[in-house]
């Protein structure tokens, strides 16, 4: 048998690996066909919403929820006394902790969910909400984590036993009643050692404010009970629709069987959507109570003061080096605001996530990380916006102290990076902080992206704009920021990573249709990454199936197998690798089938492309499309009907991207106004799936990195009132405020992963922000500046250059 | 975000519009594109329970350019502005502040009626009728009266308008000279940190008039007299430049918001109004 | 309860005719009432553009409209710009060139740049970026929606000069 077309042809035809296959998501969306929670629209569906506290801290007296009740439309309105009895006024969170699904009299925070009103409309629930009577006793509100670990004020009553002990919390002993944890990683005496004999010390003090991943589509729920059958469907933004399936039957009661979860298409979640809120519990109640569909929608503001904040961490660090600038050890403390209630998303036994990835892309040797948990009167949340747990935190830390270790040591920050990586042929390399880094080659990446944007022609024509600005003829500053990151990705081993007791594994179920297309589903879910596209793409290379014959199906708890979700990079680590692995069990059937097929010993076929061919005789094959239908259609002696498999993946260890980022920048020092004017990304994120999509998360990686480094914050007064709760204010750019960007690439394939990949979303955040806040903080490097916090605002900016006595 | 209820009309004429207000009083307001309003609905901030909408009543979309003066009916959009080549031939300020306001679904429906009307300290246009000398036409039971923008702004959302009266338009005085409208902001669509808008007209290399305006920098929009007379006669010389700095520093009385303390507010409120000098210098 | 209005739309072509409160937002009248659920509600503020539709020729965001202003008013939504068997060709590119991740902003995204290019059939980067700065993206950094736009724009002035 002869073929018509080249082999090269028939690689092509997969649209497999590698390729920049179009996304089939977009079809729909361009369309205006997508469908996402607010569309769900059932029969004799009602509209939850809640009544919100103003107070950031007070005690609830009473709550009147007659005249709400006489609102036409309304139906109910539930109260935490109304919960109580179904033990459902409390929730678990996702840290151990608990959390108040409506104020069991007090709340904790401003915006926290008090009551929540059942109505037939949006209107009327809106009307209810407002004639809601609550009476309030406020009490004195601590927003400052220092000042809440010596504060008389007890946030938490719950969490004082009766004789006034502090009982351990769900990570060990509490040492004030508004400490949450102490968590450590590393040798403290032996680090302290090192850095107490040293030649050269920096230290800094640093704030990574308070952020939010603030998707497009905020989060919502549908919740649906049908009492007939005693099922209950729940659709809504979730990232981690299978864990919440668990959840909901854990606290709920309902058996697993009984609830059907469905993530729609989710408009962005970077996070976001990872938690459990208030807002579905009640939908659920709402739901049973009424025997109706309840839509539960949040407001922008509703997002921004409640669900899911990230960072807030308050870091100090201390890093040691020699003269010639070898670093001997690093030091952080973190005292870490994590608000109202410990809400935080972070595998159950990393209470402050992969934090101790802090010694960076660098080989440091003694190392000690110590995190302090802390209440405070702010929203609850702490969640992964857009990175690995807690690794932009990580990064960011890493990367300011090289930069503030380079002044100390009146060093080049490139060159310093450079004598300090760890090197090509160390890895696998395991840190000083416990992790296993399973690749990388840093030195090559470094010099490609340095060599790119003529790192030392940058650093003279800085030069000169600093002699230009002394001379008085330039107000302009220029800024060379510099990034070097390393990623812990892809979470994770199931013997280390498990989020309230669910191993963090994923999954993959292929079913091969007899005419040789395939359906296969996942435990993730896409929220804008592609999946669609991109899991069919290493299904074709692994089957040899075209990738438009497969659809790729997530989201649905009934049809798709169990998995953890996507956040944390995770999809591709594990759930990628639990395709190709399904993959290979399909592919080692048809094996058999092809040798049955084509009368020679199983051994004597190997796979090609999209074929089995027989060795040493390649016009003997028989295509995958050719054995699909036989496995179906043809009695085989010894090998049952079908063509299916399913792989649960539990990743032998973490991926470990890495990346270059380099940004020229220009800063107005009369207006505090920085104008980004160059930035080159280059990322390794191991084998490349598609280039074209790879280039579009890092693009929006940056744009988010951006936000966070130049102006986006969730920022409280006094009184712990939200002062930043709508777009006016919560800075997300627009296109006129986003350069373009440069992107490239190295290629170091994961050692471990079946194909190689490591995951690439969430790359470009975590290295960006600390890229853009070095420029910044680069540019006035002349002038005597080691640290500046971000956001860099134009005030913020503006007051680092008056600091510095540049308004002459 | 929903807002509480009201009742809605849309008359076809200015004496329905009295006629309403006149009926409602202070329970009544009137809406052009709805930018500033109904947001503050949505959120509850506003309660409006009769809102009387203006699309319908005629005579207030017409930009009309005189000899001598222009004028602009309420209804007239920012997006109005910007494509009106015959506008901008004559009043090219008025373009470069309407580029600077929000974004460009909300320039369709943003009116200059609404911006300068409703006495929110963040717009835009109120400083820069100032600048040019503009005069507010308002419409009430007693008839039409003509109030100088300078004169309107009372303090935030409080004006020289009756609550019985509307807004039908402005006229401005054929502006001379060189320009700028000068906005520093964190991003698209927010108001301003600073803003200056400039008029300068010039003999030689001598400045006969300039007219000043500040932005979001205190309660009302500031027009700043004395920034502008420490500007004539001078070569704009850098002393004269620093004189009308401190003299609009005088003026104003920012306060602190998300934008920055007052001292940041202030300083740039001096570095945007020296280049917006510059630049109006730079095309008289 | 105030008086419900009786309002007329020409929605993607179609009249529409029903009674509804004064407080009833063109999205919602569009989203749930009229089952158009291509414009979304991302900030209610009126800075996002999610909700963007064209009325009358004018690019609005419809979270920031009642429905009684728009009252005998043309809309046009991204369901009435193209379906299958009719892309329009920023459809087209937006799918060429990467121009969405989750696709919660692009059908806002699309029907501004109908108008844009409408405006200005041959923009400059710099002012797209600007004619598209009512419109926020969180996925993409808005390189490719720039890109997309561009080729858009080539596309439609290519056809415009061969059917001349």
């Amino acid at each position: 048998m002869k073929d018509d077309i080249t082999r090269e042809e028939r690689v092509d035809n997969l649209k497999g690996m590698g390729c920049s296959r179009k996304r089939v998501e977009d079809a729909r969306f361009t369309q205006g066909k997508g469908n996402y929670v607010d569309d769900v629209k059932l029969d004799g569906m009602l509209f939850g919403d809640f009544v919100r506290s103003p107070y950031a801290h007070a005690r609830i007296t009473n709550i009147d929820t007659a005249a709400a009740l006489e609102v036409p439309g309304v139906l109910a309105v539930l109260t935490a006394a109304d919960l109580e009895p179904l033990g459902l006024h409390w929730m678990p969170t996702l840290a151990g902790d608990k959390q108040m699904v409506l104020a069991d009299g007090k709340v904790l925070f401003q915006g926290q969910e008090v009551a929540f009103v059942v109505a037939e409309d949006r209107y009327a629930a809106a009307d209810g909400i407002e004639l809601v009577e609550v009476e309030y006793e406020e009490l004195p509100v601590v927003v400052n984590p220092f000042e809440a670990l010596k504060s008389d004020v007890v946030l938490r009553e719950d969490l004082v036993a009766e004789d006034g002990s502090i009982p351990d919390g769900a990570h060990g002993p509490r040492k004030h009643h508004n400490h949450i944890f102490t968590w450590d990683a590393g040798d403290k005496e032996p680090t302290e050692e090192v850095i107490a004999n040293a030649d050269v010390v920096a230290e800094e003090t640093m704030y990574y404010h308070r952020t939010h991943p603030c998707p497009l589509e905020t989060c919502g729920c549908v919740a649906s009970m049908d009492k007939v059958n005693g099922k209950l469907t729940l659709w809504g933004t979730f990232q981690a629709p299978h864990a919440i399936r668990t959840i909901v039957s854990l606290i709920s009661g309902l058996e697993e069987h009984n609830i059907r979860v469905i993530s729609p298409d989710i408009g962005g979640g970077f996070g976001n959507k990872v938690g459990a809120y208030p807002g579905y519990v009640c939908s659920v109640v709402a739901s049973i109570v009424t025997g109706k569909p309840v839509k539960w929608i949040e407001d922008r503001m509703d997002n921004l003061m409640t669900t899911a904040f990230a960072r807030d961490y308050h870091m100090t660090g201390k890093i040691s080096a020699t003269k010639e600038g070898k670093i001997t050890g690093l030091h952080c403390h973190v005292t870490a605001d994590h608000g109202g209630f410990d809400a935080c998303a972070d595998p159950t036994k990393f209470p402050a996530g992969f934090m101790n990835i802090c010694t960076g892309s660098y080989d440091i040797p003694t190392a000690y990380l110590e995190v302090d948990g802390v209440y405070t009167n702010k929203a609850p949340g702490g969640v992964s916006y857009r990175c690995s747990f807690r690794v932009t935190e990580a990064v960011y830390f890493i990367e300011r102290m090289i930069e503030v270790l380079a002044i100390k040591l009146n060093m080049d920050a490139a060159e310093l990076r450079r004598i300090n990586f760890i090197k090509k042929e160390q890895f696998p390399y395991t840190a000083a902080l416990g992790w296993e880094y399973d690749s990388g080659d840093y030195h090559t990446a470094w010099d490609k992206a340095l060599k790119t944007v003529d790192y030392d022609g940058l650093r003279a024509e800085q030069a000169q704009r600093v002699e230009d600005f002394k001379a008085g003829k330039t107000r302009k500053l220029m800024g060379i920021g510099l990034s070097f990151f390393t990623e812990i990705v892809g979470a994770g081993p199931v013997k280390n990573c498990d989020i309230l007791g669910l191993g963090m594994f994923d999954s993959c179920e292929i079913r091969i249709h007899p005419t040789g297309s395939a359906i296969a589903r996942l435990g993730t879910i896409s929220q804008g990454q592609g999946h669609a596209t991109t899991f069919a793409q290493i299904l074709a290379s692994e089957i040899g199936l075209p990738a438009d014959s497969i659809t790729i199906e997530e989201g649905d708890t009934d049809t798709a197998p169990y998995g953890l979700g996507t956040y944390g990079s995770r999809s591709t680590p594990v759930a990628g690798a639990a395709t190709a692995m399904a993959g290979r069990k399909i592919r080692a059937k048809a094996q058999m089938i092809a040798a049955y097929l084509l009368e020679v010993h199983d051994n004597d076929v190997e796979f090609d492309v999209d074929r089995f061919v027989v060795k040493g005789a390649p016009e003997k094959f028989k295509t995958m499309k050719e054995i699909a239908f036989a496995a179906y259609n043809q009695a085989i002696p010894g090998i049952e009907p079908g063509l299916e498999a399913v792989s649960y993946y539990d990743p032998p260890n973490m991926t470990y991207p890495f990346g270059a980022y380099v940004c020229v920048m220009d800063i107005d020092v009369d207006t505090g106004v920085p104008e980004i004017r160059r930035f080159y990304a280059l990322d390794d994120c191991g084998t490349r799936i598609n280039p074209m999509i790879i280039e579009g998360q890092v693009h929006g990686g940056l744009t988010e990195a951006l936000a966070v480094a130049l102006g986006q914050e969730i920022a409280y007064d006094d009184m712990g009132n939200c002062k930043t709760g709508t777009l006016m204010d919560f800075f997300l750019p627009t296109a006129w405020e986003v350069p373009n960007y440069e992107t490239d690439f190295t290629v170091t394939p994961s050692p471990h992963h079946p194909i190689g990949a490591k995951g690439v979303g969430e790359s470009p955040h975590v290295g960006g922000v600390p890229c853009f806040s070095n420029a910044v903080q680069d540019a006035f490097r002349p002038f005597g500046n080691t640290h500046t916090n971000m956001p860099h605002d134009h005030w913020r900016i503006w007051k680092t250059a008056n600091e510095l006595g540049l308004h002459g | 975000m929903i807002p509480a209820e009201f009742d809605y009309y849309r008359p076809k004429d200015m004496a329905g519009v009295l006629s309403l207000l006149e009926e409602h009083g202070d329970d009544a307001r009137v809406m052009a594109g709805g930018h500033s309003l109904i947001p503050m609905m949505k959120l509850r901030m506003a309660d409006v329970p009769h809102l009387i909408d203006l699309q319908d009543v005629g005579g207030l979309s017409d930009i009309e350019v005189g000899p001598d003066a222009i004028k602009i009916g309420a209804l007239v959009t920012q997006a109005d502005i910007i494509d009106h080549a015959g506008l901008t031939n004559v009043a090219p300020i008025l373009r470069e502040a309407a580029l600077q306001i929000a974004d460009p679904q909300v320039r369709y429906m943003g009116t200059v009626g609404g911006n300068v009307a409703n006495g929110d300290p963040g717009n835009d246009m109120p400083g820069l009728m100032q600048c040019l000398d503009a005069a507010f036409t308002v419409v009430g039971a007693d008839g039409e009266r003509t109030i100088p923008a300078r004169e309107f702004y009372e303090a935030a959302y409080m004006t020289a308008r009756e609550d019985d009266e509307v807004l039908t338009g402005v006229t401005i005085p054929l502006p001379k000279g060189g320009y700028a409208y000068e906005k520093q902001k964190r991003k698209i669509g927010d108001y301003a940190t600073a803003a200056a808008a400039v008029q300068i007209t010039k003999d030689g290399g001598s400045c006969v008039s300039a007219s000043i305006a500040m932005t979001n920098l205190s309660d009302t929009p500031i027009y700043s007299e004395a920034a502008g007379a420490a500007l004539v006669g001078t070569s704009l010389d850098d002393a004269a430049l620093s004189a009308a700095v401190a003299a609009m520093l005088g003026d104003i009385d920012p306060t602190e918001d998300n934008r920055g303390p007052v001292a940041f507010k202030n300083h740039v409120a001096g570095v945007i109004l020296r280049r917006a000098i510059e630049r109006a210098w730079s095309r008289a | 309860m105030s008086k419900k209005m009786h309002i007329k739309l020409k929605v993607n072509g179609k009249d529409e005719e029903f009674l509804a409160e004064p407080r009833e937002l063109l999205i919602y009248t569009l989203r749930e009432r009229l089952n158009i659920t291509g414009p979304h509600i991302g900030c209610e503020t009126s800075h996002c553009g999610a909700c963007t539709v064209t009325i009358n020729g004018k690019s609005v965001k419809s979270c920031t409209m009642f429905a009684a202003q728009a009252d005998g008013a043309e809309i046009t939504t991204i369901e009435g710009i193209g379906g299958p068997d009719d892309l329009h060709p920023l459809q087209e590119a937006f799918k060429e060139h990467h121009g969405l991740q989750c696709g919660y902003c692009t059908p806002g995204m699309i029907t501004r740049a109908t108008k844009l290019l409408e405006e200005n059939p041959n923009p400059s980067e710099e002012e797209i970026r600007f004619g598209m700065a009512g419109n926020i993206c969180r996925c993409t950094g808005y390189q490719n929606i720039v890109k997309s736009i561009q080729a858009a724009a080539a596309e439609m002035n290519a056809a415009k000069e061969a059917a001349e």
